[in-house]
């Protein structure tokens, strides 16, 4: 009876946007439909997730393609690469890249990984892909709303590479444009038009990312199929609510936060500027305050991260189980957990701001606070483990990035406890130890749980699989080089060598580091090599890869693997499955797995 | 309805994504105010009385909230003609309290607070502009439910478009006594 209302609740959903836009796509009666509203305005979830996973791809190389060119600079700061000037033109006169633009390229490094990859690329691609085909609905709550999200993240996108194309370049002043480098024009040429770009597409990304959040909890949350109660779902689909829940939450706050910069910048105001001298000149500007803008920014920032890891761990853990055909160990601890970083992510931003002048008194609180995150990620880990031991393990591409995860999540996770104490970071703060730490933690370990989806959900997404041997060839690459890469990165930190120089062979104390940098930059031009290769993979395989012969190419319980192979918009041909069990009957009374759809027989107990 | 009769305890998704729409804003605005707050403790903070039209202001948003919930009302039992009325009303308080906040500005210049001069007042251009651009989003809304209510060739008999604009307007106008307690308090 629920079922039937989800039915026809949906139902009207789609009507009230044909409504609106007259460009029908009814499940009942299908008719066909014009390339623009299939493939360029379409408001099939499924189709607005793999344009999010494309964008998010076309931006990853981008941005790694940029940590390239400046690891050139860090790794050969006395070469000269005549190529670069070819590209780069004035940015790079004489073949060696400006201390200019190493700045930009630094700042939309990370820009560009942390929002446009890391945030929209994987949550905007899993979210809408999974959520509707795994709690069993039709589309999203709002599927107009979904493909707006979609097209504010196109222009934020489009705003942001308009950016690299002006006179003066991009924003220059770090991914965190704190002030008063941010704020005023004549601080830097990066801080002259290319930084209003760079807030337009952040208000427009912002815009983006709560469109698309209230869509997920309120399709989450509504839309379940009969019998999907809260508790029966998969854990991928708790890692977007809880992901939703925060970026709902946090990302209007950076947005307040941005526009109080704007109105520094172009409206005279001093909301972060206080007696300043720029070019010999006394500013105007005066009782403002720089820290009140990190304040706001990692309010933001640190549940940002969470944004970033939260999705990986849920896709994690379901393709674990459904690997070592067993369940999930511990599912309402892993819920638990999720929950818990949920709330403290909301209660630790100061610890980027430990050495801003922070009350010691009140850092320690937020030492204590910091600390305690720990605990639920130490439980998921020993919950993912216990969840391979003694398990039957196919060691796909997908099961191998997922272990790769949970390794990269330890040996970053462990990095954060010195971090996160606020006397280590006086010496800690601003060095390559906190490049090390975020990128293991955050930066590999997401690309790894975005691998694993990828690979593990590509042939439910195209009908194909990806290559199975250029997989293994990209795991075990990207596995050895991350750790190639970063590991060495904690040795320079500890050393003290700071983050966002541009040239250390002026520095005694670093000459020692030469051949360690020569060789990171070395590892880090194999290792992008490899990401091409996958790249490849991608989209040679969307039209040439293996076929899927059979709706459950995994044998796994949940609800995507009952759709037909290439399902339609609506996602099932008839009535929407009820679901009676929870998703990771795995290797339970001697079957090796059971769907969510198997009602729950006599004979048998329910989990 | 019966399909919906099913469905009666269960509240309508766009009305939950706008309930989830509004958490989003009031982050917002709890963003302005504790930055307000942050700033009101550090040194050279300069108070001053708030505008008086804000009271008039206030008075005219307390009206248009009125007006909108009339105009629910109306809808839900197809008195469409009176409904036209009542949200144009509603839309056009909306446009007269967009008139008096910046009437409001226009007092503040005079006393010589302009937008880069103190930063306590740079806080009201700011908090109160971003106010009145959720307001003039709604007075937005207004104008395309009105052009809806004259299509012929569509008749839409669901009332949860109005309902969620009704409650958007409602959400403005209580945000707008929030600001306006807050800053007549925190001065």
């Amino acid at each position: 009876m629920s079922n039937e209302a989800t039915l026809h609740g949906q139902h009207e959903v789609i009507h009230h946007g044909d409504d609106h836009h007259g460009n029908g796509h009814d499940h009942d009666h299908h008719h066909e439909q014009s390339f623009i509203s299939k493939y360029v305005f379409s408001m099939d979830h499924k189709m607005i997730a793999k344009q999010f996973l494309i964008t998010g791809i076309i931006w990853a190389i981008i941005g790694a393609l940029f940590s390239v060119l400046f690891r050139l600079q860090l790794g050969y700061p006395d070469a000269t690469f005549p190529w670069l000037e070819s590209i780069l033109g004035h940015w790079a006169e004489g073949g060696r890249i400006t201390p200019q633009a190493y700045y930009a390229l630094v700042t939309m490094h990370g820009t560009i990984l942390v929002f446009f990859v890391l945030t929209a690329g994987l949550s905007g691609t899993f979210s809408n892909f999974l959520i509707p085909l795994q709690v069993g609905a039709r589309d999203m709550a709002s599927p107009f709303m979904n493909m707006l999200s979609y097209w504010f993240f196109f222009m934020a996108s489009m705003v942001m590479m308009a950016s690299f194309f002006v006179q003066t370049g991009p924003a220059s002043g770090g991914w965190t444009a704190y002030p008063p480098l941010s704020a005023l024009g004549d601080a830097s040429i990066g801080s002259k038009i290319g930084m209003d770009l760079w807030l337009v597409s952040m208000a427009l990304f912002v815009v983006s990312q709560l469109l698309g959040g209230l869509n997920y909890i309120s399709t989450i949350l509504n839309l379940r199929t009969k019998g999907m109660s809260m508790t029966k779902m998969p854990l991928t689909i708790w890692s977007f609510f809880f992901t939703a829940v925060l970026g709902v939450l946090s990302f209007p706050v950076l947005l307040s936060g941005f526009i109080l910069l704007l109105f520094d910048r172009h409206g005279g105001t001093s909301f972060y500027l206080s007696e300043l001298f720029v070019k010999g000149k006394v500013l105007p500007n005066e009782g403002g305050s720089a820290i009140l803008y990190q304040h706001l920014f990692w309010f933001l920032g640190h549940p940002e991260v969470y944004i970033i890891i939260l999705p990986a761990m849920g896709m994690v853990s379901e393709v674990l189980a459904i690997n070592s055909r067993k369940p999930i160990f511990g599912y309402l601890a892993m819920v638990g957990s999720m929950f818990a970083i949920a709330i403290l992510a909301f209660l630790v931003w100061a610890h980027h701001m430990f050495v801003t002048g922070l009350n010691p008194f009140l850092g320690a609180f937020f030492v204590l606070l910091t600390l305690l995150i720990a605990v639920p990620s130490a439980i998921k880990v020993f919950n993912w483990i216990t969840t391979i031991w003694k398990g039957n393990i196919r060691f796909t591409p997908g099961s191998l990035f997922s272990i790769g995860f949970v390794s990269t999540f330890i040996s970053g996770g462990l990095t954060g406890i010195w971090l996160g104490n606020s006397s280590i970071d006086i010496h800690l703060h601003d060095t390559y130890f906190v490049i090390a730490h975020f990128h293991i933690v955050m930066g590999v370990s997401a690309f790894f749980g975005m691998f694993a989806a990828i690979y593990h959900w590509f042939p439910k997404m195209y009908g194909r699989y990806l290559n199975q041997t250029i997989g293994f060839i990209h795991f075990w690459i990207t596995m050895a080089g991350a750790y190639l890469i970063f590991w060495p990165m904690h040795y320079e930190g500890m050393a003290g060598m700071p983050r966002r120089y541009f040239d250390y062979s002026g520095w005694e104390s670093f000459k020692m580091f030469t051949e360690l940098n020569q060789f990171i930059s070395f590892v880090v031009i194999i290792v992008f090599a490899t990401q091409l290769l996958f790249v490849f993979n991608f989209f040679y395989s969307i039209f040439k890869g293996r076929k899927v012969t059979t709706t459950n190419p995994w044998q796994a319980t949940t609800l995507e693997w009952t759709t037909p192979i290439n399902p339609g918009h609506g996602n099932w041909p008839g009535e929407i499955p009820e679901v009676h069990r929870w998703p990771y009957d795995y290797s339970k009374d001697g079957k090796d797995f059971i769907p969510q759809t198997v009602p729950v027989s006599a004979d048998e107990s329910a989990h | 309805m019966a399909t919906m009769s099913a469905q009666k305890n269960k509240i309508h998704p766009h009305k939950f994504s706008l309930w989830i729409a509004m958490g989003s804003i009031t982050m917002m605005f709890i963003g302005f105010t504790s930055a307000y707050v942050v700033k009101r403790s550090q040194a050279n903070w300069q108070s001053f009385e708030l505008p008086s039209i804000f009271w008039i202001s206030t008075a005219v948003i307390l009206a248009s909230s009125l007006t909108i919930h009339l105009a629910v009302r109306q809808f839900k039992q197809r008195n469409m003609s009176r409904y036209k009325q009542l949200i144009t009303l509603t839309a056009i308080l909306g446009v007269l309290f967009t008139v008096c906040q910046i009437l409001g500005f226009a007092d503040m210049m005079k006393h010589n607070l302009p937008l880069d001069g103190p930063v306590s007042a740079s806080f009201i251009y700011v908090i109160v502009g971003v106010h009145i651009l959720h307001v003039l989003g709604g007075v937005v809304t207004l104008m395309v439910m009105f052009v809806r209510a004259y299509r012929t060739r569509i008749r839409t008999y669901s009332s949860v478009p109005v309902e969620v604009a009704a409650t958007y307007w409602h959400f403005v106008d209580l945000l707008w006594i929030y600001l306006l307690v807050f800053l007549s308090l925190a001065r």
